[in-house]
């Protein structure tokens, strides 16, 4: 069964037509393998963001299938609808935190699709969640907010909440909206960074819209390139040259866009180096502890 | 040559200068018109300044003690009849509320809510009153339903309205989680619809124990008939005391809600 493995998830002929007429996805047929995080690059009305909200079905699509582990979600009615998008975690661009309610609320929020209404409506999670929520917390650094409002935060920490919030579902699949839209150039390549840690960490696949390609190159292992709603490149972030970018975008002069080739290789570690040296002078990083510092550093 | 400096002004609200003009010539000779057909007759006016004096110094002073025990009755009627109507009218609203949301219930359910809301917005406090009172007889039953029922117009509307409102960026976070509709109810809705809740069924509250006077003119009971009676006595006195206390009692809900929606926004 394994070797015939057809991967995580299998968008076919995926097509979406809103109800003013305007044709969004024009039959995107794309497989997500297991663990991989990919990149989703296009212009502003590409597709992109109407693309991942096809997959948990926020926005009906009207066309095609889209297979979760082998599970048709598209034919799926409610109650396994709810089932199926617990295993796939979301994040926003806006960070879409319920702004109102705690740290804490906005993370165990994740775990809606698993208790029960009156525990929930109790905030009376299981131990096990709670356990879970902190470790999150921790782990993107945000621990010692857990009774602050979402609203009291900042930028950086509410996207950190967000993830929390995503991967407590415990998910196979990331489904994650311009992470980065909203936030500054430090404050994105640490949020990418943590996303694709995790990613490894936790064996994810991840679909990462992203208008800045500079930060897909980074961080993703493979670039899809979607142009009023069809795939136009798909393959590794080096092989995105002048040329395909102004298939995907347009006419433009790239050459400040596009990683030199002299870079190529370690970006991660190419990232991580320019923010030692640009923000944290006197820091010495030492394996474990470098994240955390990143971290605590928001 | 195009030497000379181009020159900008704010573009007019209604483009055609005709239309402009016309519409406001036609309201000031209207406005004018209007004036001149109000019939006032001077000597009436003058007649009752000195009626108005003798009525007013009727007034003074106050009397609390002669008609005590009516009072106080009267008042505790109108406030268990506020209170009740409010907290019947919110509940029933709520249910009602949710169902004139559109981006919450399907057209069927929503044209349904909408048609309660809009029933029950209809006729005013006085006219619903009357008609309880024909219905269920005097006294604070007929107020009580009828500020109830116009309880449910005022609040259901507004709480669809601020469900139409919503961040729907925080709606959609929360259903992507798995979550069912009622939990998605309780976490990403009412959150953000509840500050405003708790102060406009404060600011009910207010409203209910004002009309309470109103409705009690009617037949409603509470402090309204109690004030009725007074008049019907010519008992300016006492008509004042009550006059004092309502006045009083809407100054500490005044103060009162908007304290409170202070602490929970």
């Amino acid at each position: 069964m394994l070797v015939s493995d057809p991967g995580l998830l299998v968008l076919e002929g995926l097509t979406k037509r809103y109800r003013t007429g305007d044709l969004a996805l024009k039959g995107v047929s794309l497989t997500v393998p297991r663990g991989q995080v990919m990149a989703l690059i296009g212009p502003s009305g590409a597709g992109k963001s109407t693309l991942i909200r096809c997959v948990n079905r926020l926005v009906e699509p009207t066309g095609g299938s889209v297979r979760l582990d082998g599970v048709d979600i598209t034919g799926l009615g409610a109650g396994a609808l709810r089932r199926a998008r617990r295993r796939m975690g979301m994040i926003f661009q806006e960070y879409a935190l319920v702004e109102r309610l705690t740290v804490m609320e906005n993370v165990l929020s994740g775990r809606l699709g698993y208790v029960s209404f009156w525990r929930s409506f109790l905030r009376r999670f299981p131990q096990s969640d709670v356990t879970e929520a902190f470790r999150l917390l921790e782990r993107v650094g945000l621990d010692h907010m857990v009774d602050k409002r979402a609203d009291e935060l900042s930028g950086g920490q509410r996207q950190r909440v967000g993830i929390a919030r995503a991967l407590i579902q415990n998910p196979q699949l990331l489904l994650v909206d311009e992470p980065t839209a909203s936030l500054d150039p430090k404050t994105s390549r640490q949020i990418m960074r943590l996303v694709k840690e995790l990613c490894v960490e936790r064996g994810l696949a991840a679909i990462i819209n992203i208008h800045d390609v500079l930060l897909a190159q980074m961080f993703a292992e493979r670039v899809v390139g979607l142009r009023l709603g069809e795939v136009v490149y798909d393959g590794t972030p080096d092989g995105l040259t002048g040329d395909v970018l102004t298939e995907i975008y347009g006419e433009e002069d790239w050459s400040a866009t596009i990683r030199p080739v002299d870079e190529e290789g370690d970006a991660q570690g190419q990232a991580e180096a320019d923010i030692e040296v640009g923000e944290h002078p006197h820091h010495r990083r030492s394996g474990p502890t470098r994240d955390e510092d990143v971290v605590s550093g928001l | 040559m195009s030497t000379a400096a181009r020159t900008w002004r704010k573009p007019p609200l209604i483009a055609d200068p005709r239309l402009r003009w016309g519409l406001l010539i036609g309201a000031l000779v209207y406005l004018v018109l209007a004036l001149a057909s109000i019939d006032v007759n001077w000597a009436r006016v003058l007649d009752g300044i000195p009626r108005g004096q003798r009525f007013l110094s009727g007034f003074f002073p106050p009397d609390f003690t002669t008609r005590w025990g009516a009072i106080a009755e009267g008042l505790l009627e109108s406030v268990w009849m506020t209170v009740t109507a409010t907290v019947v009218g919110v509940l029933i609203s709520i249910p009602v509320g949710l169902g004139a949301a559109r981006n919450l219930a399907p057209l069927p359910v929503y044209l349904g809510c909408r048609a309660v809301v809009a029933l029950a917005r209809t006729f005013p406090e006085v006219i619903l009153a009357i008609f309880f009172v024909k219905v269920f007889g005097f006294g604070p039953f007929a107020g009580f339903l009828a500020l109830s029922l116009a309880t449910v117009g005022f609040y259901a509307k507004l709480l669809a309205e601020d469900i139409e409102d919503m961040d729907p960026g925080q709606a959609e976070a929360v259903r992507a989680t798995g979550s069912s509709w009622w939990q998605w109810l309780n976490y990403a809705v009412q959150p953000q619809v509840m500050p405003r809740m708790i102060g406009l069924a404060l600011y009910r509250l207010d409203i209910n124990f004002r009309e309470s006077a109103v409705v009690g003119i009617v037949g409603g009971g509470g402090i309204g008939a109690t004030l009725l009676t007074a008049f019907d006595r010519y008992e300016y006195e006492t008509a004042a005391a009550i006059l004092i206390f309502i006045i009083a009692v809407v100054m500490v809900l005044e103060y009162g809600s908007s304290w409170l929606r202070r602490k929970v926004q």
